[in-house]
């Protein structure tokens, strides 16, 4: 740390200007806050909810938008029986308010003058943190070489899906290479089945290239495909992770 | 303050647990994990616990010397930085009290400790929060081996602070005068982590 008196994080209020659907399960809100200082790609915030009797919730949520002025995208999942992100997605309207603070985050962040190849692996709703390197990637001015290989239930889950497809055919754009864990449908270019090591090593950079790699989706995901990285002789200290979600799914 | 439009909320303390979540945390019943990186494996044939002071080494434990030291159990609550809150967890493992006592000490040799880690992770404590029965190098959790994702073969667990504190994987704890930043808190987390004043990111109160 440089400073020696660090300035506290303070709750801000966010006021949502827009909502994009993005799955059956997802969404993304837009929030506007006011005096944002920036993010780097793959920090997150936390939100905090109020209810009228002074009852509060708070959960964090990935940046998925690129450093963007004051505007921060988040892509919210359903957790069936979940208290907010359900209420995130059904209840919350254009122009709420709701409160915030961060950007939260040092490790599993994305330099965009880091050299290194970069391997995004994620999960389902897991890959919130990954769009924003990527959209982050876009904007470098001389980004390095990078991979998405992401996993879904079904192609309707896939989240993302034009705007990635865009990115993928764009000239230096980033490889993308889905897979469908539950589905397997007639017309599928993309790949089938749970990531395994094997997918890993046709998808990856060699450990000699040096790469980066940036994993999320929930915990027995992350462990499964850091574990097989490892095998595959990424160093450790190469291999960033951050687990959510509910611990059972895998996507 | 800002009332949220149509929130009500529902995760309310039962009244059983009422007075044991601090603020911001809900409570969970599954045990999630997190963690920065790759899980270290470290067969226990490897594996050794040392207890240092400053750079020289004041004990090193293999796991059967580790094993041979009294056994304690604790009982305690949870909470994690990321908002869940466990109740009622179950450890057992050897105080940092009975470690210090089998380096030949009375005294920690310095006022502040840094956990190493398998994995290259660490988390730093003041002293006072390890010794007299607050903390442990835990090695089973609900009478079983502690899995490697939740830190096995052993961990450290300090539940009256913030869980990143309780430093998976832990092979040695390092006592020192000076309180040296570890891994989340020179990442921005807060420099204590009592979850009772929500000391989770630097600069918190
Ligand atoms: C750093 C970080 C970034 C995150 N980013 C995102 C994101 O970009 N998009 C997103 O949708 N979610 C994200 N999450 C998860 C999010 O914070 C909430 O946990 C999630 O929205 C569920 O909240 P809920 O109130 O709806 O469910 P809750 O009421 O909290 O949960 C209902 C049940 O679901 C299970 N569960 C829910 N969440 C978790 C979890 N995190 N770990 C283990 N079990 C769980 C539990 O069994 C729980 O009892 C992130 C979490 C972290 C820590």
């Amino acid at each position: 740390m440089t400073s020696a008196a660090p300035l506290p994080l303070r709750w801000r209020t966010a006021t949502v200007i827009a909502r994009r659907p993005e799955t059956s399960q997802v969404a993304t809100l837009v929030l506007d806050v006011p005096g944002w200082p920036g993010h780097r790609a793959g920090q997150h915030v936390d939100l905090r909810l109020t209810a009228a009797d002074g009852y509060q919730a708070q959960r964090s949520y990935s940046i998925a938008s690129a450093n963007d002025g004051t505007a921060v995208a988040i892509t919210v999942e359903r957790v069936a029986d979940g208290e907010v992100s359900p209420f995130l997605l059904d209840e919350v309207r254009i122009s709420d308010d709701l409160e915030l603070r961060g950007p939260i985050g040092a490790y599993f962040v994305w330099n965009p003058e880091a050299g290194n190849p970069l391997l995004l692996i994620a999960g389902g709703s897991g890959v919130a943190p990954l769009m924003s390197i990527l959209r982050a990637r876009a904007q470098a001015p001389d980004p390095p070489a990078a991979r998405l290989l992401y996993s879904s239930r079904d192609e309707a889950s896939i989240i993302y899906r034009d705007e990635l497809d865009r990115m993928a055919t764009a000239t230096g754009g980033p490889g993308i290479l889905y897979t469908l864990t539950r589905e397997r449908p007639t017309v599928w270019s993309g790949a089938l089945g749970r990531i395994d090591r094997a997918m890993l090593e046709r998808v990856g950079f060699p450990p000699t290239d040096e790469p980066l790699a940036f994993v999320c989706g929930p915990t027995p995901f992350v462990e499964q495909v850091a574990a097989d990285l490892v095998a595959l002789g990424y160093p450790g200290e190469r291999i960033r992770t951050e687990r959510f979600g509910p611990t059972g799914a895998v996507g | 303050m800002v009332i949220t439009r149509g929130f009500s909320g529902r995760g309310r303390p039962a009244g059983r647990s009422s007075g044991r979540i601090p603020p911001g945390q809900h409570l969970v019943s599954d045990f999630p994990v997190l963690t920065a990186g790759p899980t270290p494996r470290t067969p226990l044939e490897r594996w050794s616990l040392s207890l240092r002071d400053a750079e020289r080494d004041l004990t090193v434990l293999s796991w059967a010397d580790f094993e041979a030291l009294p056994q304690s159990e604790m009982t305690a609550d949870i909470h994690c930085v990321t908002k869940w809150t466990k109740l009622d967890t179950h450890w057992r493992g050897v105080t940092v009290d009975d470690l210090l006592k089998a380096a030949g000490l009375t005294n920690p040799p310095g006022m502040f400790a840094t956990a190493e880690c398998d994995g290259g992770y660490t988390t730093n404590l003041p002293v006072a929060d390890l010794i007299d029965g607050k903390a442990m190098v835990a090695t089973h959790f609900g009478g079983e081996p502690l899995t490697p994702a939740h830190g096995g073969p052993a961990r450290l667990l300090v539940p009256h602070l913030y869980f990143w504190k309780s430093a998976k994987w832990v092979r040695s704890l390092r006592f020192r005068d000076g309180d040296h930043p570890g891994f989340w808190e020179s990442l921005g987390y807060h420099i204590y982590g009592d979850p009772w004043r929500e000391q989770r990111y630097t600069g918190d109160t």
